[in-house]
């Protein structure tokens, strides 16, 4: 669960005022609001990269305000990926275990389960410069996803693919959802995309949440991993 | 259809050729003439002359030690520099550039006098206590004042590689849990690789071209503190022009050498990640 209560923060001459959402446990709500009104600062505040002037923020009834952001256990998918481009994609996948000395066996299985989930297994050892944008898609969601966040942060992950592959990535990101039970919060400005996967959507504007409505999905999550 | 020729594109091509043709050439005239100037025999005898030979090791050694520390010091300020905002970061910003826009010379005086202060003399006894060596008009001399000049192009280029990589990698890395420094020593250093050879290659190829600070505060002793450079200055003083254009064309064999010895080495690194 994720809930934000009177979150402000200020960037230079923007600034994002008395925020306040909540994001049920295993919801997975999609924000959405015009270009420059915030979103990715928002997003950049809950995951710890921007200080706040005010407010809080709960994770599963915990405050993470004070914490830094590798303390906080949110996995985040930028606009732009930020792949590690010096890095295999197994190495990717795997670099939050890395940097917590988990055992290679287990890093190992783990990038294999989520390579498997992402359908990459065979790109394990390519260089990110060698994908395509959809397979950078999964790798990003991937390498989010290994240290099993509690909350999943997606900043417009799929703005810049073709409508097949973004079918396709709808698709993966029911079956990603219910093989891991996380809480995500998906900015975009797709309504398709919002009606495709949210069950919960909020409207940021004028730097204030402005309408905060549960909805159906267009198609059901999916049992399949 | 065929575009006809020559085209306005055609016109362009011809003005970015031609101004490479015309720096190329003048680097290449310069060094035909040099190369005619003397004579094999001379160079023959300058490359076994002890005084030379001895030129030569120090130039090495120095410039490979202060291009090393040039890296050292450069890869840390050109990440803060890009990174970070805080007060008071242009007035550093400028004060960054003032080794390469003073003289060389008046580093050199300025390094001098520095050492005459009473910090200066304390830092000097200090070091002769622990290594048994002064500082001016010493070996180390001469690597200081390489270093003050050098360390200032490394900076420059480590600064531009950081603002030309992507800052949101090292943000994505401290969501997955690593603190700032793992951020930086995973992820921002492997990114600036390229540019870490670039920067440690500038700062040996600039150490090595150095003359004004290293006369002024290191002297020009044969066999002490005698570098390639001052080498070239010492035989045209005393009137061997032939000698002291073959000490020039050796400079420019081992610069040579050692920059395409450099960059191929930087090239392997980078293909084994």
């Amino acid at each position: 669960m994720l809930r934000i209560s009177k979150l402000t923060v200020e960037a230079g001459t923007f600034s994002l005022r008395d925020i306040n959402l909540h994001v049920p446990q295993g919801s997975y709500a999609i924000l959405m609001g015009a270009t420059g009104l915030g979103k990715t600062t928002l997003l950049e505040a809950i995951c710890g990269l921007r200080r706040l002037t005010h407010g809080t923020i709960q994770l599963d009834g915990r405050a993470v305000e004070a914490l830094p952001a590798r303390e906080r256990g949110i996995g985040y998918v930028p606009q732009d990926l930020a792949l590690f481009t010096t890095m295999t994609v197994a190495e990717n996948i795997g670099f939050a275990l890395h940097i917590r000395h988990v055992p290679a066996s287990e890093e190992q299985a783990r990038v294999q389960e989520l390579a498997n989930l992402l359908g990459i297994s065979q790109l394990l050892e390519r260089m990110p410069a060698a994908l395509s944008g959809g397979e950078k898609q999964r790798v990003a969601l991937g390498r989010a996803l290994a240290a099993k966040p509690r909350v999943l942060l997606l900043d417009e992950p799929f703005s810049a693919l073709d409508d097949q592959t973004r079918e396709d990535m709808y698709a993966l990101m029911r079956a990603v959802r219910h093989a891991t039970g996380a809480t995500v919060l998906h900015v975009t400005h797709s309504r398709s995309e919002a009606q495709a996967l949210g069950d919960h959507r909020l409207v940021l504007d004028q730097g204030r949440i402005v309408e905060q409505t549960p909805q159906v999905p267009a198609t059901a999550p999916t049992s399949s991993t | 259809m065929i575009p006809r020729w020559p085209n306005r594109d055609t016109w362009f091509l011809i003005a970015l050729g031609g101004a490479l043709g015309f720096y190329v050439l003048l680097i290449l005239a310069m060094l035909v003439v040099d190369a005619a100037y003397t004579r094999f025999d001379v160079i023959w005898r300058a490359v076994h002359d002890p005084d030379i030979l001895f030129a030569v090791k120090l130039s090495v050694f120095s410039c490979t030690i202060s291009a090393l520390l040039s890296v050292l010091v450069a890869v840390p300020i050109g990440y803060l520099m890009s990174r970070m905002r805080f007060p008071g970061r242009t007035l550093i910003d400028v004060c960054l550039d003032i080794p390469i826009v003073l003289p060389p010379l008046v580093i050199g005086l300025s390094l001098l006098i520095l050492f005459q202060t009473s910090a200066g003399r304390a830092l000097e006894s200090w070091f002769q206590a622990l290594t048994g060596s002064r500082i001016t008009y010493e070996v180390p001399a001469v690597i200081l004042a390489q270093f003050m000049v050098a360390c200032a192009f490394a900076v420059r280029t480590m600064r531009a590689t950081f603002d030309q990589t992507n800052p949101r990698a090292e943000q994505v890395a401290l969501t997955l849990g690593c603190t700032r420094a793992q951020a930086f020593r995973l992820v921002a250093l492997p990114e600036a690789w390229k540019g870490v050879i670039t920067a440690g290659t500038l700062a040996w190829a600039r150490a090595l071209g150095e003359f004004g600070p290293i006369l002024v505060f290191a002297g020009a002793t044969r066999q002490r503190t005698e570098v390639l450079s001052t080498t070239v200055f010492l035989e045209l003083s005393v009137g061997r022009l032939d000698t002291a254009v073959a000490v020039s064309l050796l400079m420019i064999l081992i610069a040579v050498l050692v920059l395409v010895l450099v960059r191929r080495w930087g090239a392997l690194g980078e293909g084994a990640r």
